[in-house]
């Protein structure tokens, strides 16, 4: 039986390990390498770097991190943030990820989800979406949530899958940093209408979050950073909860 | 020493990188005389069919890859395009299985992503490896049991998860990204006389 996945995320910044709340008020969480090799010892199905420094020199110390990053872990990793151009993505592609998240950059050029699906196959394009609830509709948010944009967050997922995205990851803004769960209808709706793995993302506070998610919506993997990062809920207490709530887990 | 062979459908930096942390020697190359010479052969693949089988065949490798006698691994891609044909592009493929490479039906999510288990195991790729040992799947296309099939995996439908044909190994999953399981399987390939 497919398993529904755990993925931490690692939000990166100048090379560390860093977690906002809110979208803003940085905390320093340590050393990628370090943080991930013991995520996959834990038991993490997949993990997800972020890069979210915003210099110029921030592709070469990117790439030289996924390269690192490439060497030491034997799972699948996503690296995303600020990704804007094809050589972006060959460079990080090359340097040993196996899929690339992008968010910004596709709402402004929709064709570059297609432009890496055709060099790199749709397995390797995760559309990251920001979301929030206002004027009782869910719309895409770009740049790390700070700008609105009029586009409907169903209409565009949609549209993501059909020039060629291969997985959804799914933040709403109203539940990230919040801790008090998951957004489990907007999830289902998502994953009802795609027919690619959405991975849910905002919210998660407790384990039981984590069943909720999985029994009430069909996401294929939840994403989570700070309890992780925190030790509040470490991976091996997760997934024995999940089991014994008989969401089909790897063990 | 062990031969990744070199080609445009390979994301073959994982499969190195795998290689690597069980501390073989290897090579990647495209060149008949270095592959030759290998003990093993690593045959990867992410990408699409048709396009892969042309450039294969453009530079022979088509046919050097039928022909050797070493243990041969083929991963994802590399078992399809191991197969007889794909519909992929309607591609003819190795023809080193006889075996059919289908899309699978959109009556559930496509690609088949994530970690799944398989059953009916059989070999000595799978020495120490339980049906209860997820491994890491990610493809739109599957291929079909057949005789030579020695592991089959169920989504949407029963399929060949692993295929061997004497010295002609393959996995649909990749084990250079399947944690430690797909470790012991690398393993167990590398111990391969």
């Amino acid at each position: 039986m497919l398993k529904k996945r755990i993925i931490p995320c690692l939000d990166i910044k100048n090379g560390r390990t860093v977690k906002g709340v809110n979208f803003v008020d940085i905390r320093d969480a340590g050393d990628p390498i370090e943080l991930a090799k013991r995520y996959v010892q834990e038991g993490a199905d997949e993990l997800v770097f972020l890069d979210i420094t915003a210099t110029i020199e921030k592709r070469k110390t990117l790439v030289k991190l996924v390269r690192k990053i490439a060497l030491e872990i034997n799972i699948p990793f996503t690296v995303g943030g600020g990704i804007n151009t094809i050589d972006d993505v060959a460079a990080i592609i090359e340097a040993g990820a196996d899929k690339i998240s992008i968010n910004s950059a596709a709402v402004k050029r929709p064709e570059f989800i297609t432009e890496i699906a055709n060099n790199y196959g749709s397995q390797c394009v995760v559309l990251a979406i920001d979301t929030k609830y206002i004027n009782s509709d869910w719309f895409v948010y770009t740049h790390g949530g700070r700008n609105y944009t009029p586009q409907k967050t169903a209409e565009w997922a949609k549209k993501a899958e059909n020039i060629g995205a291969g997985e959804i990851l799914l933040t709403s803004m109203n539940h990230d940093g919040t801790k008090n769960g998951f957004a489990v209808e907007l999830t289902n709706n998502i994953a009802n209408i795609v027919n690619i793995p959405v991975i849910a993302s905002g919210g998660a506070g407790t384990e039981k979050h984590f069943v909720d998610i999985f029994k009430n919506s069909k996401a294929s993997a939840a994403l989570a950073a700070s309890i992780f990062h925190f030790g509040e809920i470490p991976i091996p207490r997760l997934k024995k909860y999940l089991f014994e709530n008989k969401i089909a887990i790897r063990n | 020493m062990i031969a990744i062979i070199k080609y445009n459908a390979g994301n073959f930096t994982s499969v190195k990188n795998a290689v690597e942390r069980l501390g073989v020697e290897y090579i990647i190359s495209d060149k008949k005389e270095e592959i030759l010479e290998a003990d093993k052969v690593i045959f990867p693949g992410v990408g699409e069919a048709g396009t892969a089988m042309k450039y294969l065949k453009e530079r022979k490798l088509d046919v050097l890859i039928k022909n050797l006698k070493q243990p041969v691994l083929g991963i994802c891609l590399g078992l399809q395009l191991m197969c007889k044909h794909s519909e992929e592009g309607d591609t003819k493929c190795l023809g080193i299985f006889d075996t059919e490479v289908r899309k699978f039906p959109d009556i559930k999510i496509v690609p088949h992503t994530g970690w799944n288990n398989f059953t009916s195991v059989k070999g000595n790729l799978f020495e120490k490896i339980k049906t209860t040992n997820d491994v890491y799947f990610v493809h739109s296309y599957y291929a079909d049991i057949c005789q030579n099939t020695i592991a089959v995996c169920d989504y949407i439908k029963p399929f060949s998860a692993a295929i061997q044909k004497n010295n002609f190994f393959a996995t649909q999953f990749h084990p250079e990204k399947s944690a430690d399981v797909g470790e012991q399987i690398l393993r167990n390939f590398i111990q391969f006389t």
